[in-house]
């Protein structure tokens, strides 16, 4: 038998704003809990200018570093954690997630959210990762580690007063460093 | 060539783009030959491209750097779960939304999603969105004058069974136009969402119907620059799917690739 070809990828397009989005989708966990952070950030284009019509999904492991396999993200009860989330931008080409801080896999392990981003315009996924800012495991990580210091910080979220930020930007000086695996 | 009014300028305000299709037509064959010639060199096309000019949204929203490789780590190798508590089984049929029957060509689309290695995508979600029969799609920003079906919203979901299948009751979309180039039509189509086995298998497209004409002319399907990766989106009629009198049948099977963990058999009362 022959491998399968890959099926290609195609844009979003600019409808998916009344089929994707639902309640809470971008509520990890419900806002405002002790241990909730914001995980928020501005998307832009190679003019600067925001994105209105993007759609980000993250995925990642508990305070505890467990991989979350729970179903229930797209009815949420507020009391378990999926590990997934999905929010689209505003008309600013903002998004916003309520959350939790990931922990490390295993020791010494650098903790991150997975990230994959769509947007009308853009022909198909792209994969990242936004890491916890001055994490010790940081310096260790072989991703990390690999990259200049210029693409190492468009992948590190900054601190900010209600949890962390992470902007996004498709092209320019601080093009976002994006993903391939194999 | 003089310029005929067509029904969208009564309420078009806003500047008509002067590029034609001729014009569109001359840059996909150029990119396809140039991308024919570099796979020939050996050289890796990424189908789709991003950086596909004949798409003008893509201009100023591709990333102009390659991406960089990275061993998935734990979290990407695994999936975010869905289940039936997650999914109705009725949202897996769109022609439920309204009191009454939507208009158009009732159809059911059926097919499996597997991985690279052919494995079953089993028990996961699988959303879809498409414009109703006359091309419209309920969304605020939509500005084409064709008619909206208060019985069809063109919104749904399912999740996979066991051996990676997904089955949805729908009707036909129709082709409609949009603001790319004068003239733009995209061909039908029905927007497809998917998750894998791994996060890295995670997949937004788009399936098509058989002999669409409008295939050649389409920026967005051209600029998978490779015939036969162009011809995986396009669904296959199955006269088997069709149901004696009263629905239509097409196939169409997805493979997710991208690296996951370590295959295993479902255990026992694994669901």
């Amino acid at each position: 038998m022959t491998t399968p070809l890959p099926t290609p990828g195609q844009t979003i397009g600019p409808f998916f704003g009344y089929a994707l989005p639902y309640e809470g989708d971008a509520d990890l966990v419900p806002p405002g809990r002790a241990d909730a952070i914001r995980l928020h950030g501005w998307v832009y284009d190679g003019a600067g200018n925001q994105i209105p019509d993007a759609l980000l999904e993250i995925w990642q492991a508990d305070a505890d570093g467990n991989v979350p396999q729970t179903e229930g993200s797209l009815h949420r009860d507020g009391w378990t954690f999926t590990g997934w989330g999905r929010a689209a931008t505003d008309l600013n080409g903002h998004y916003s997630f309520s959350t939790v801080l990931p922990g490390s896999a295993s020791e010494g392990q650098a903790p991150f959210f997975a990230l994959t981003f769509f947007a009308r315009g853009l022909l198909d996924k792209l994969h990242t990762r936004i890491y916890l800012p001055e994490h010790a495991a940081n310096a260790g990580d072989p991703l990390l580690v690999s990259l200049s210091d210029d693409e190492r910080a468009t992948l590190v979220a900054t601190a900010d007063a209600t949890g962390l930020r992470f902007d996004i930007h498709l092209q320019g000086d601080r093009e976002t460093t994006f993903l391939t695996y194999s | 060539m003089p310029s005929t009014p067509s029904v969208r300028d009564v309420t078009a305000p806003t500047p008509k783009p002067v590029e034609t299709q001729a014009d569109l037509s001359a840059e996909i064959a150029d990119l396809e030959t140039r991308s024919a010639k570099a796979a020939a060199e050996g050289g890796d096309v990424p189908q789709p491209l991003l950086d596909y000019p004949p798409y003008r949204s893509s201009v100023l929203r591709h990333p102009t750097k390659d991406p960089r490789h990275a061993d998935p780590e734990t979290i990407e190798l695994w999936a975010p779960c869905f289940g039936h508590s997650d999914v109705d089984p009725l949202e897996a049929d769109l022609t439920i939304a309204g009191s009454g029957e939507p208009i158009g060509e009732r159809i059911t689309v059926s097919g499996r999603v597997t991985d690279g290695e052919g494995r079953p995508v089993r028990n996961q979600l699988v959303e879809v969105w498409q414009a109703n029969s006359a091309g419209r799609y309920i969304h605020k920003h939509e500005q084409h004058p064709a008619p909206l079906d208060p019985n069809f919203t063109g919104v749904g979901r399912c999740i996979t069974d066991s051996e990676g299948r997904y089955r949805f009751q729908t009707i036909k979309p129709g082709p409609y136009p949009w603001g790319n180039h004068l003239n733009a039509w995209r061909p039908a189509h029905i927007h497809f969402s998917l998750f894998g086995r791994a996060f890295t298998q995670r997949l937004i497209t788009q399936m098509y119907f058989p002999s669409d004409p409008l295939f050649a002319l389409d920026p967005i399907y051209q600029s998978i620059t490779s015939q036969k990766d162009r011809d995986a989106l396009v669904a296959t009629y199955d006269h088997d799917l069709s149901v004696p009198e009263y629905s239509m049948g097409y196939r169409w099977d997805i493979v997710l690739t991208g690296p996951s963990r370590t295959w295993t058999e479902p255990e026992e009362g694994d669901l």
